[in-house]
């Protein structure tokens, strides 16, 4: 049995991770997992660079950063699979709560444009959003929401902080309001010091997440072990994805050795069943978090492509070198080759315009048909990415 | 003669803190400071605009420090992640010891190499202490084991403790194991039978 050492940072989104462990899919490909419990972002990334872990869950704008030349020099990571879309939740602090409700603001949970407007109108001066890193989905996500609600880049002050802290730093007044995934906002909702204004895909409805990342070399001369990770973790994602799963997997994620949380804490992220307010309202977010259904673990080149545009832009870099960089390093071939064999439906192109799915959709796969969720970004964004290169699969 | 570096020690802990900084203080003459304070690091950090920013792998503010190392700009004083060094060793044994390293970029690789050696030794004395403290603490709980399996044995076969401790020892040879193993069946053994 081979035996391969794995990094997660403690969010209910690591659950394909440990469920593949826990619920025998790595036992079954003959893997056996060490799982490694880590505190930061970077951490992960220097440790998979240092080859002191094998796989790494990952915000998946991280192997986009370095690709693009923003981090430091390592060999190669690719991203070979998605584990999560969703996840994440905006909330504020009860000071800017209560001026939202005087301004008549419903906490629906659901309409980013009209939290997002609301949010304008009661904020004066500079807005300090905690984000978890300056490579993050959230960052992304609060970008485009508050850019399209008003807010100019010097109205935004995005800074970093760690999930775990995320509460601790809304409580001492360090930061207004935050993006972090689950169960970091439900913690500080809990505590009291915090109300939810949306999830993530109230803004882009299939908003990825995180991803599994390896060193390219990894891919190339550990093949077999590659495969074997991927189809363990895709088949912990199908699960998860059984509504009536996420309750056991709650259980799971919460024990002292992974989440250390209360097992109703990590359950509200889990079912999309989310306590907004500290006065108890409760809301549920369809489709708030998701591990495969709708062919989510698919690593399409085009959000590759469109994380790098937008980071590029951030960082003064070329938008069109940087989007090339960066979507050789999403191995939708590696997806393919892996995970067909494991009866994965397979889109039949590896890149697309995104934000063009207003509702779940069949199309045409690869063998018959398969169901994309919805992608569409709240205020009608589009991004046609340029065509990779023609040695690209 | 070369200008003095400044080094900044990230590290909650004050012996910890003190520590490292003798050890790099050892290795040249370096101006080095310590913060402690994590919320404040940001700032701190800015305001000092050190050469050389050390912190354990595993501090939690290690994400903001990131932040700081990519906001600067080429007038303000660019940090490079220490990774990014050629010297593939020096990074592997760096993160092995549980390091990272901010260097302020354009610093010369020999005056990074001897100020890096001296925060991996001194990150594996840590280290080794960390590890001298859990096995201090793992004995002194086998040790509490140990004295509950004697009480339970001398009471429920009115023996003395030389005989308890005897009997605890006899069996964990018979069976090829610890006496903290065998005390800890007997301890929960007991607990089952409500005893």
């Amino acid at each position: 049995m081979s035996s391969l050492r794995l990094g997660y940072i403690p969010l209910i989104d690591a659950a394909p991770l440990i469920v593949a462990h826990e619920m025998g899919f790595a036992a079954e490909e003959g893997l056996r997992f060490d799982i490694v419990r880590l505190n930061t972002w970077a951490q992960s990334r220097d440790m998979l660079g240092a080859g002191m872990i094998d796989a790494a869950h990952m915000l998946m704008p991280i192997p986009v950063a370095q690709a693009i030349g923003l981090g430091p020099r390592m060999p190669a990571l690719d991203l070979v699979m998605y584990l999560s879309h969703g996840g994440q939740a905006f909330a504020v602090n009860t000071d800017i709560a209560a001026r939202l409700r005087a301004e008549g603001y419903a906490f629906d949970f659901a309409d980013a444009r009209r939290a997002g407007t609301a949010l304008r109108r009661v904020i004066k001066g500079p807005l300090r959003v905690g984000v978890p890193f300056m490579f993050s989905t959230q960052l992304e996500l609060t970008h485009h929401w508050l850019r399209a609600c008003g807010f100019a880049p010097e109205d935004l002050d995005l800074r970093t902080v760690p999930p775990p802290m995320m509460a601790d730093a809304l409580a001492a007044g360090e930061v207004d309001a935050f993006c972090v995934g689950e169960p970091w906002p439900s913690f500080a909702v809990e505590r009291g010091i915090a109300a939810l204004l949306l999830p993530g895909p109230a803004v882009w409805a299939a908003p990825p997440e995180k991803g599994l990342v390896l060193r390219r070399d990894f891919t190339e001369t550990r093949g077999a072990e590659t495969g074997a990770l991927m189809r363990a973790i895709w088949r912990a994602g199908r699960w998860l994805d059984e509504p009536d799963h996420r309750g056991a997997a709650a259980e799971i994620m919460s024990r002292t050795e992974y989440l250390d949380l209360p097992s109703e804490l990590a359950e509200r992220g889990l079912t999309g069943r989310l306590t907004v307010t500290p006065r108890g309202e409760l809301r549920q977010a369809p489709g708030f978090l998701a591990f495969h259904s709708g062919g989510a673990s698919f690593p399409w080149k085009s959000q590759a492509a469109l994380i790098a545009r937008n980071i590029a832009l951030r960082h003064g870099l070329d938008p069109m070198a940087a989007m090339r960089a960066a979507m050789p390093h999403f191995r939708t071939d590696l997806y393919r080759q892996h995970l067909r064999s494991a009866g994965a439906a397979l889109p039949g192109a590896s890149l697309r315009i995104e934000g063009m799915i207003d509702a779940d959709r069949t199309v045409p796969a690869e063998r018959g048909q398969m169901v994309l969720r919805a992608d569409r970004f709240f205020d009608g964004f589009v991004f046609d990415p340029p065509t990779p290169d023609s040695s690209e699969s | 003669m070369l200008k003095k570096l400044l080094i900044v020690v990230v590290e909650p802990d004050p012996a910890r803190a003190e520590l490292i900084a003798e050890g790099l203080t050892h290795s040249g003459d370096h101006d080095v400071r310590i913060i402690a304070e994590q919320s404040s690091l940001s700032r701190q950090v800015a305001e000092l605009r050190p050469d050389v920013v050390l912190i354990d792998i595993a501090n939690p503010s290690r994400d903001v420090l990131e932040e700081l190392a990519l906001a600067s700009g080429p007038a303000d004083r660019p940090v490079a992640m220490f990774v990014d060094r050629s010297d593939e060793q020096m990074t592997r044994s760096a993160i092995e010891a549980g390091i990272s390293a901010y260097v302020v970029a354009g610093l010369q690789p020999d005056r990074i190499k001897p100020i890096m050696d001296a925060a991996v030794a001194r990150f594996h004395i840590l280290q080794q202490l960390r590890a001298e403290l859990a096995a201090t603490r793992a004995a002194l709980e086998e040790r509490k084991i140990v004295d509950r399996a004697k009480a339970i044995l001398m009471k429920a076969r009115g023996i003395d403790e030389a005989e308890a401790y005897g009997l605890l020892r006899k069996t964990a040879m018979d069976q090829g194991k610890r006496i903290g193993d065998i005390a800890q069946q007997l301890v929960t053994a007991a607990g089952l039978l409500g005893g």
